[in-house]
């Protein structure tokens, strides 16, 4: 995809924060980033840093209260998803931008069958008729790899293994032909075997289709197979975005640095000891106002404490969002 | 033997742990799932044996079974020279202190109305003649031990991270200074950055305390890290068992050769140009394996014998066991 394209979906300055009991947490600060048509964009980050938060608040799917989507453009389609109606938004959602979650026993209705999941976005936003949905459903159970479709569409979500209710939670993803589909760790709940069958499928499917795709998980492992870029997310900020090589080669913020230093792999030297990233991860009471990395950070220094670094552009579609400049050993100009 | 250079301190022979299926009105048995189905393996004194497959094939139920957690189906089990595979539950608890488990969900196996300090003297007030002072002294070095501020002794599990309620569950697991630990997942609910260190810290209390440990996983990347051998299991029985270096340079059996495959490997160039074998289908259902081969519906170099016989679990390579008819041709002179 030629760098120049216009993104199918542009996201700026996207902030949420929730009301709690305790307080306000603020899950997403300023999240900016956009999506090329027919790319895959990975988005990686501990539990926690706002991965989901940020793609459930671009769709209008956060429950307010708790949630306040308090600021931000969503732009797609020539329209500010942050500011359209129920209705519109209800139409690009399951419609032009398909989306996927975490675990499918809990996203699929187990008193419907898989044949009618499937038919009602057909229905509902392509105005299908109910043989015409039939057909085509039938069609993308066997485009996602279910043996046997026609027979299965009457079967109901507890019949299927984890793994089938994952390709079927993608069929329903898929079902409008979107232009972006959004995928919040689709396999952590499965097998790596079965993990492996889905990854596949989605290079398929991207060949044929065409489609944008964002792609959630915690996972570097898979993020190195699939994606063309690479978002890292730390406190709901992005710290660190680049091409999936370069972020793997010349990662540049101490997050990711270290994060990649962490991870064990089955090729490779085996490391005597396991590098660790001391602490724990943030919660963010206030809106960042000092680097929210810094109580874990092996090269903070005064201004980390004072001021949230934004993201530096470092050239090549990479940007970084620290003080340290990694490569001369120096602190950034102020 | 099994293994003839070092001495075994667990030793576990063709165990069987069946559950029932009861169905009806009338709850009638009508058939079982045959969760751990004839494993045998050893564990060495001092080592880590991993124990890797996916979900549901049985590594829980093993690891539970070994330390007689439940009564088992049929086998032998020996540990620390015991007998206990047909010792009555009453018996054994004398035996428990020497054997202790850690759990994947740190949440849940911890009681939310006992503090800290309650929940690590627990096993201390059940098994030992200590005094108070005493005790608190032991959960105090317990404490200090696992990287627990002392300071937090009288706080409650809630108040607690992750990372940190897996820290207490691993102190009350070494509260009866036990020989050998099976650690069940857990690093699974954890998150990246602290996994690693929980990892470290099991392998500091290992040197620490000559700990034995059997590690059951579905991470193949940090078995590889931190076991000294690793058994494969499919389908309630141990496919491959080999030592770590051998396991994944070269596996033998085709499913072990399928799951390395399938882990995602961090370093896009390998990636991409990976030749992965994705296997087809589903892992069947315990309660209904196939005949012969447990892993002929799905295995990419089935053969014919694979469908009707079940392949034996033997020694392919000196310290190297497995269960395929690939491998049965140079059977004679191994065994
Ligand atoms: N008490 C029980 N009664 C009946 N079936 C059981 C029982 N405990 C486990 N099983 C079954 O035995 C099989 C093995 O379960 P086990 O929990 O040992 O798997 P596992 O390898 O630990 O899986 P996971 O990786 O998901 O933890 C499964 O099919 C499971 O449903
Ligand atoms: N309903 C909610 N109420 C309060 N806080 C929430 C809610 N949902 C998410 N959060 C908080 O928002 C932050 C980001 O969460 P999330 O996006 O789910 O993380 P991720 O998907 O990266 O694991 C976390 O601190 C989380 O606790
Ligand atoms: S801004 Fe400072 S504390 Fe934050 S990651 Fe960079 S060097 Fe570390
Ligand atoms: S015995 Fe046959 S089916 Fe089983 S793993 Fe070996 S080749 Fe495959
Ligand atoms: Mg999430
Ligand atoms: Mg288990």
């Amino acid at each position: 995809m030629p760098d120049g394209a216009l993104p199918v979906l542009d996201v700026q300055n996207l902030k949420t924060v929730f009301q709690t009991r305790s307080g306000e947490v603020h899950a997403v600060n300023d999240v900016s980033f956009s999506l090329r048509p027919g790319e895959l964009l990975g988005v990686v980050g501990e539990s926690g840093s706002g991965k989901s938060v940020t793609m459930m608040s671009l769709l209008g799917l956060l429950p307010t209260p708790p949630a306040d989507v308090r600021g931000g453009t969503v732009m797609f389609d020539d329209k500010d998803l942050l500011n359209v109606n129920a209705k519109t938004l209800r139409d690009v959602r399951g419609g032009k931008i398909g989306f996927v979650f975490q675990d499918p026993m809990t996203s699929l209705n187990p008193v419907y069958n898989v044949g009618m999941q499937i038919m009602e976005p057909l229905r509902k936003h392509m105005g299908m008729n109910k043989k015409q949905a039939a057909a085509r459903a039938q069609e993308l159970l066997e485009l996602v790899g279910i043996p046997d479709a026609k027979r299965r569409l009457a079967d109901y979500p507890h019949q299927f293994s984890g793994g089938m209710r994952q390709r079927v939670m993608i069929a329903i993803a898929l079902a409008c032909d979107p232009q972006v589909l959004i995928a919040d760790e689709p396999t952590t709940a499965l097998d790596v075997t079965i993990q492996a069958q889905i990854l596949e499928l989605m290079k398929d499917l991207r060949a044929k289709l065409g489609m944008a795709v964002i792609w959630i998980t915690h996972d570097l492992g898979v993020i190195a197979g699939i994606a063309d870029r690479v978002m890292v997310m730390y406190g709901g900020q992005v710290v660190e975005h680049a091409p999936v090589d370069v972020l793997f080669s010349d990662p540049q913020h101490p997050y990711t640095r270290a994060l990649l230093k962490t991870i064990p792999t089955i090729t490779g030297e085996r490391a005597a000891r396991l590098t660790v990233i001391e602490g724990q991860p943030p919660i963010m009471k206030d809106a960042p106002a000092s680097c929210a990395f810094r109580d874990r950070c092996d090269v903070a220094f005064n201004r980390c404490a004072v001021e949230n670094p934004p993201r530096y552009d470092l050239g090549a579609g990479h940007d970084a969002a620290c003080f340290y400049d990694a490569r001369t050993g120096e602190p950034r100009d102020a | 033997m099994l293994d003839t250079e070092n001495t075994p301190l667990v030793s576990v022979r063709d165990l069987k742990m069946h559950f029932p299926i009861h169905a009806g009105l009338l709850r009638r048995r009508v058939g079982e799932v045959k969760a751990v189905d004839g494993v045998s393996f050893d564990v060495i004194e001092g080592e880590t044996l991993g124990l890797v497959g996916e979900s549901g094939c049985g590594k829980s139920t093993c690891g539970r079974a070994v330390l007689r957690l439940y009564d088992i189906t049929s086998g032998e089990i020996t540990i620390d020279g015991d007998e206990i595979g047909d010792t009555s539950q009453a018996a054994l608890r004398t035996k428990r202190p020497a054997m202790q488990m850690v759990f994947q969900d740190p949440q849940a196996s911890l009681n939310p109305r006992m503090t800290v300090e309650a929940i690590i003297k627990e096993p201390l007030d059940e098994h030992t003649k200590l005094s108070e002072l005493e005790k608190r002294e032991k959960v105090g070095e317990l404490m200090d031990a696992v990287g627990l501020n002392r300071q937090f002794a009288k706080r409650y599990p809630q108040a607690f991270s992750g990372g940190q309620r897996q820290r207490i569950g691993i102190a009350r697991a070494l509260a009866l200074n036990p020989k050998f630990i099976v650690c069940d997942e857990p690093i699974a609910a954890l998150d990246v950055s602290i996994q690693a260190q929980v990892v470290n810290l099991l392998e500091d209390l290992q040197e620490q305390f000559g700990l034995t440990y059997l590690f059951i996983s579905h991470d193949l990347s940090m078995v590889r890290h931190i076991a000294t051998r690793v058994a494969v299991m499919y389908l309630g029985k141990i496919v491959e068992l080999a030592p770590r270096e051998a396991l994944y340079a070269e596996p033998l059996h085709p499913y072990t050769k399928a799951l390395l495959s399938a882990v995602p490997d961090p370093d896009p160039s390998l990636a991409k140009a990976s030749n992965r074998i994705v296997l087809q289908g589903d892992v069947p259902s315990p309660a209904n394996p196939p005949k012969g081969c447990n892993f002929c519906t799905r295995c990419p170099s089935v053969m014919d014998i694979c469908k009707t016989t079940e392949p034996t679990y033997f020694e392919v390579q000196p310290g190297r066991f497995t269960a395929c008819h690939l491998y049965e041709n140079n059977n004679d002179t191994a065994e």
